[in-house]
């Protein structure tokens, strides 16, 4: 008995380790972010071949992040990128739900060759459409109070909503709703009707509340491309005052590149994910484990 | 459950309004001049370089409030890695300012783009550095404010220990020189490898600092006669050579194949002993190294020590509808003061001698003088042809193998195959 305790404590301990070092290892990088981002260039280098590269050892100050905040507007970028990702993600669970709602439940003819049409268009790459959808985006009207006259101009390129409604309508997020919904009995829509319900009361008070890790994944799974967003503003993003944190990287490759203030930059543009990562570890999970699609 | 939803409705409902209202207040402002404004806009790569991005900002405002000002010029910075890829997106929507920066080997292949218009300029730019002076089909469509230089870095004690010459502007290291300063840089034990040439570089980079090598062979990147082929001269047999000679470095142990992310920084760690780089790293290294530090030309690999020419400069944009605005704006900040400016911000080399005076560093007997004379003595400009953006590509590319073990010969000739089919299958890039 006492040596099936001890083999079994033995065993709890070595899957712990091997756990713990599989942790670390997954860690390394975003520690090896944050110490550097506490020391000077010179240390970084210096530091590099042993394991003070990972350790808030030697010469460590906050100076790096003084440095970030003289160089990029980054609470300005910040801003930026939270509040884009927060637009995106909110109306993305909208009309991407609706339109799942509409494929999954309603019967219209030919809405298995739409839905084939939507899912279609996964397999095109963003970066074959992107010189396209500028010439698009600066086609289309664009409106502006001015005083009390509303004022129409045409092009969006170098606005805010050229950074949102491209990336609202998404087909993975329409197939991940569509399919949670096919798992809720059409029955509940049937006695919903008979009480005198419309269609978008049984979207909104019948399924949509049954759907909430189907919301989850698609909130996580729309943030993280948002927050991540860069090729895209690069192109339609002039005004530095619209720009987001993905493009403030950018401003750290001069010909001498200061590390520090790269591994300070990254540290601060990391905290947002990090942050929502842990209040949401369970969605995380969960989402990577439904979509099979890694963030 | 219900007062869930209709709190994610409502959330919805906000976030459409918040659209509206970033629509509202989120438009950036325009590129093009509105109408009866007066004001033109000007595209500089240096968002992020605060020294640069102020020092053309002083020129700007200057000339604004000069009274011979023809237009306002509104200053919009860009990184500049990524500085490239949104000109060409402006380009595509049509929309691109009054003014841009320009990286000097592109000038040829915007100008055939009809991004630029040919410069017509009051300032005289004869007396500038020529790698300043961006020409196409004989035409000036960009002119810079300064040039940077490649050169070898090192210590003289570690030089002396070894007991290998300075090598200076009038007495370059041959290429068997170069060879047994290395053995004996090697054998002093101190770095694993000796020499570091930056080859964990990317794009640009790579040819820029490469093609020299090739040159000083006797090989190039084109043909420059007509600019329509490489074969003969990308694959052949100088060209061979020096790709032999490149991955000898490696094969050797003097230089690795992938060097350290930051090549000044591990020069300055002592991780290696001789740094081939650009004069933007020697304000950098004097600081750290002091009177130890040598500037040493690049070497002479038979047909003269070669470096590349021309850095970022400034063209007009055919679109531009207050073009003389703008060539007025270039002609006031080429005045020797404004050039001086620039240069002292950002270390570089002043694009004339009169600028340089104005400089301690770089007037005659200054710390960074040999870069001035260097770049003149040396600069070679890199083809002056639409095709360079896809010959660079494709060279960088034949580095990377031959370092990585491809057989030289058989790389090369991928890279000729690859340019001449692209040369030919835009017709030549002709005007």
């Amino acid at each position: 008995m006492k040596q099936t305790l001890i083999s079994k404590g033995l065993g709890n301990a070595a899957t712990t380790a091997v756990r713990l070092l599989f942790a670390a290892v997954a860690a390394f990088p975003i520690v090896f972010m944050m110490v550097s981002s506490l020391k000077p260039d010179q240390q970084i280098f210096g530091d590099m071949s042993s394991v003070a590269a990972f350790l808030p050892v030697g010469n460590i100050s906050l100076d790096n992040y003084a440095a970030v905040f003289d160089r990029v507007p980054a609470a300005r970028f910040l801003m930026n990128s939270i509040g884009i990702s927060a637009v995106t993600v909110v109306l993305g669970i909208f009309i991407n739900s609706l339109c799942a709602f509409a494929l999954s439940r309603m019967e219209v003819r030919g809405k298995r060759v739409v839905f084939t049409a939507i899912l279609a268009t996964l397999i095109v790459p963003f970066q074959t459409l992107a010189l396209p959808l500028v010439w698009w985006v600066n086609q289309l009207p664009y409106f502006e109070l001015n005083g009390f006259s509303l004022e129409i101009s045409k092009g969006w390129l170098d606005t805010y909503q050229v950074q949102i409604i491209p990336f609202i309508a998404n087909a993975f997020s329409i197939y991940l709703f569509h399919q949670y919904f096919e798992s809720i009995p059409k029955e509940l829509d049937e006695a919903a009707r008979i009480d005198g319900a419309g269609w978008f009361t049984i979207y909104r008070k019948v399924v949509m509340p049954l759907a909430g890790p189907a919301t989850a994944t698609v909130a996580i799974l729309t943030f993280l491309p948002a927050w991540n967003s860069y090729l895209w503003p690069l192109m339609v993003v002039q005004s530095e005052e619209l720009r987001p944190v993905m493009i403030g990287i950018q401003y750290f490759f001069q010909l001498n590149v200061s590390w520090g203030e790269v591994m300070a930059y990254a540290s601060l543009i990391t905290i947002p994910v990090v942050v929502l990562f842990i209040a949401f570890q369970r969605s995380f999970i969960n989402s990577i484990a439904s979509s099979g699609v890694k963030g | 459950m219900n007062k869930r939803f209709t709190r994610i409705l409502a959330t919805s409902v906000a976030a459409v309004a918040l659209v509206g209202s970033l629509g509202a207040c989120g438009k950036g402002s325009a590129s093009a001049p509105s109408a009866g404004s007066n004001e033109i806009t000007m595209w500089t790569h240096n968002a992020g370089n605060a020294e640069e991005l102020k020092a053309v900002e002083n020129i700007v405002d200057s000339y604004n409030k000069s009274a011979g000002a023809k237009a306002k010029i509104k200053v919009q910075a860009f990184p500049q890695d990524s500085y490239n890829d949104s000109v060409v997106s402006a380009a595509a929507a049509g929309k691109l300012p009054c003014i841009v920066d320009i990286d000097g080997p592109n000038v040829p292949n915007w100008a055939w783009a009809k991004y630029l218009t040919p410069l017509k300029l009051d300032a005289d730019v004869s007396k500038n550095l020529p790698s300043t002076v961006a020409k196409w089909e004989g035409e000036t469509y960009a002119v810079g404010t300064y040039d940077v230089a490649l050169a070898m870095l090192a210590r003289a004690s570690d030089l002396k220990a070894a007991g290998v010459r300075v090598a200076t502007v009038e007495k370059p290291w041959t290429k068997d020189e170069f060879q047994d300063a290395l053995t004996k840089l090697k054998a002093l034990g101190k770095w694993e490898y000796p020499l570091d040439m930056g080859t964990a570089g990317t794009g640009e980079w790579l040819p820029y600092a490469y093609s020299p090598f090739l040159q000083s062979f006797g090989g190039d990147l084109i043909n420059r006669d007509g600019f329509q082929s490489a074969d003969g001269v990308l694959n052949g047999d100088k060209a061979v050579e020096w790709a032999q000679w490149f991955r000898g470095l490696a094969d050797q142990g003097f230089m690795a194949k992938k060097s350290g992310k930051d090549s000044t920084q591990d020069f300055l760690n002592n991780k290696s002993g001789l740094l081939y780089t650009g004069s933007w790293a020697a304000d950098k290294a004097r600081a750290a190294v002091g009177k130890d530090l040598v500037v040493m030309p690049s070497v002479d690999l038979g047909n003269g020590p070669k470096i590349g020419g021309a850095s970022w400069q400034w063209g007009v944009t055919s679109g531009c509808t207050n073009s003389a605005a703008a060539m007025d704006y270039l002609s006031y900040s080429l005045k020797p003061e404004n050039l001086a400016a620039v240069a002292k911000a950002t270390g570089t080399i002043p694009a004339t001698d009169e600028a340089a005076a104005l400089i301690p560093a770089f007037a005659k007997g200054g710390t960074n003088r040999i870069f001035m004379e260097l770049s003149r003595n040396y600069a070679v400009m890199r083809p002056e042809t639409p095709a360079y953006p896809f010959i660079a590509t494709e060279y960088g590319k034949a580095v990377q193998d031959i370092l990585a073990g491809a057989d030289p010969k058989t790389a090369l000739d991928k890279s000729v195959k690859a340019i001449d089919a692209n040369i030919k299958s835009n017709g030549g890039y002709k005007n």
